[in-house]
């Protein structure tokens, strides 16, 4: 069961190596995964669309959709058909060049990331060897995207939403990365493959510096993939959509998609990286990998049901006045650890962190004015 | 308290309610919508929804007298009414056209209000929907008719009340009708 795909994989390759020349077996090998990934994906988003109206629903007291098939399983079909058939209208004073690309260029970085993340023992597209920083690399464009669509749309509230999505973007790229650099000291590697294998005795999110860099990292992967409660580049009740005011039809629905495959992704990444990736006892190792993904991701859907919008000065302060000081701190207790041993290991980063925990949150407190007293005035 | 647990609490509140959807009865905070057009809830009595025209027995014996005060007092304006005249052009007391836009009507039960003939009342019906823009929307009298007994079976209480408030009015012309008007009187 572990190798199934992988077997699945092999098997096809040795039935086309007896009648192919070893080169077009190669081309063959990156051609399956490719295509695993490019139909994985998709599927991927248009599930996650409904588990996300289920889960939502749910939360509400409602039922969510239940028309379409069993349990509505098919939903996501019908709201395909439903999208591939809308008119495609392109504002008049837009750019059409830039219109038109916005929708693409989001999506591809998107499919591109699913390379690095590894899926189960032995299940990753491509092991490079610098992972980390290509997901970070590939996934950032994504904000070049967002300002394209908002500048090409020529709308008022499409530039709004993409500036406020290239500030927030640009803003928690800084302390995503900087929660990430203890793991890969720990590590002492940028391979999504060797971070998953040292974390075969215990997960990273077990230690105290791990912990903090899980929570920093997936707050701000909550903020990178505009979702709520940082879901400020879109907000409906402010600015229409946002950078897809202007999209209707299929270009729409490649946002969406990018959105939502950005969510899988980033909740992979932190599965992997500090959940342990795909290691666990008695089931498949790739069943792992999903059932922690998808936990992450319900939590995401969570946040949504639950909190609403942050202001954006708000949005700005959480990033750069907590944490990016919390993980700066979080590099330097991972040092710690990494050098001292015993008892004082673990009591040592949990001091340290507890107390700038408090420091932070201390010097974060909203200036909140006394109260006036009015010496002639009548109460 | 930490900082963030006020959204660790909100977040509880949700997943409590998510749970409760799957394991509670509606009283106790599970799921409380029902599947429409398989379950119905039970219509409320003074539900009210678009107008009908009333009449006694038959069709024919419709109460409205073509006064236009319905048409004059509905706020959209969306009641339409011509008076049918007999053979010698004398006008008589019932409508000739009487058409009520439902794609206008907002609902507001003024004329059901307005009217002093009890002609006019506001149904229950309100699965009305049709495939063209206005056509079917358009009521003409024939489909706004409703027997008194539709009125019965939709709004007991008041068809009751007006029923018998009707009778006893009719009870009191007859009686004017049988006892001619007393002389005035000089004394005094
Ligand atoms: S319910 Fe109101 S809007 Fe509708 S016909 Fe009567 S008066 Fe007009
Ligand atoms: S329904 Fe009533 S108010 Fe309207 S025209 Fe007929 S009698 Fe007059």
């Amino acid at each position: 069961m572990d190798q199934l795909f992988v077997g699945i994989k092999t098997a096809l390759l040795s039935m086309l190596g007896t009648f192919m020349p070893d080169w077009l077996v190669t081309v063959h090998s990156v051609l399956i995964s490719a295509t695993g990934i490019a139909i994985f994906g998709p599927l991927t988003m248009m599930y996650l669309t409904l588990i996300e109206r289920k889960v939502v629903a749910r939360m509400q007291n409602r039922l969510g959709p239940n028309r379409v098939g069993k349990f509505g399983l098919l939903q996501p079909v019908a709201d395909g058909i439903k999208m591939l058939t809308k008119e495609d209208i392109v504002p008049y004073k837009a750019d059409k060049l830039l219109h038109l690309l916005a929708p693409i260029t989001i999506v591809v970085p998107a499919l591109m990331v699913f390379a690095v993340l590894p899926f189960g023992r032995g299940m990753i597209a491509a092991d490079l060897n610098v992972g980390i920083l290509y997901f970070l690399a590939v996934s950032s464009t994504t904000t070049i995207s967002i300002f394209i669509a908002g500048w090409g749309s020529h709308n008022k509230f499409a530039l709004l939403g993409a500036m406020r999505a290239v500030a927030q973007m640009v803003s928690y790229e800084v302390p995503m990365v900087l929660s990430l650099v203890p793991a890969l000291m720990i590590a002492g590697s940028l391979s999504t493959g060797a971070i998953v294998a040292a974390q075969a005795e215990r997960w990273f999110a077990f230690t105290p510096w791990g912990f903090v860099a899980f929570i920093i990292f997936y707050l701000c992967g909550v903020a990178e993939v505009n979702r709520s409660p940082f879901d400020l580049a879109e907000a409906e009740s402010e600015i229409v959509a946002g950078f897809h005011t202007e999209y209707s039809g299929m270009k729409f629905a490649l946002f969406y998609m990018a959105e939502f495959m950005n969510t899988f992704t980033i909740s992979a990444l932190a599965a992997t990286i500090f959940l342990g990736g795909w290691h666990g006892p008695f089931l498949p190792s790739w069943f792992w990998f999903l059932l922690k993904t998808y936990i992450l991701i319900f939590v995401m859907i969570w946040f949504r049901g639950t909190l609403p919008r942050l202001r954006i000065d708000q949005l700005m302060g959480l990033a750069w006045k907590f944490l990016l000081p919390m993980a700066l701190v979080n590099v330097v207790v991972a040092g710690f650890w990494y050098m001292s041993s015993g008892v004082i290991r673990t009591f040592g980063s949990i001091a340290c962190l507890v107390v700038a925990f408090m420091v932070l949150t201390a010097l974060n407190r909203p200036y909140v004015p006394e109260k006036r007293e009015y010496t002639f005035a009548e109460n | 308290m930490f900082y963030g647990s006020g959204v660790l609490r909100g977040m509880l509140v949700t997943l409590k309610n998510m749970i409760q959807s799957y394991f509670c009865k509606p009283e106790d905070g599970g799921l409380f919508t029902s599947q429409y057009p398989e379950k119905r809830l039970p219509e409320k009595e003074r539900f009210r929804n678009f107008p009908f025209l009333i009449y006694d027995k038959e069709p024919e014996n419709l109460r409205c007298v073509a006064c236009d005060i319905c048409a004059k007092e509905c706020p959209p304006k969306c009641i339409y009414i011509i008076r049918d005249f007999d053979t010698d052009g004398k006008p008589l007391k019932k409508p000739k056209i009487f058409d009520i836009d439902l794609t206008v009507c907002m609902n507001c039960g003024i004329c059901e209000e307005a009217c002093p003939f009890d002609a006019i009342y506001m149904d229950h019906e309100f699965e009305i929907s049709g495939r063209e823009r206005q056509g079917s929307l358009l009521y003409h009298k024939d489909d706004l008719l409703k027997s008194n007994e539709h009125f019965h079976k939709i709004r007991p209480t008041d068809a009751a009340a007006i029923d018998t408030r009707r009778q006893e009015d009719e009870a009191k012309k007859q009686a004017v009708k049988k006892e001619p008007p007393k002389p005035p009187s000089t004394a005094s």
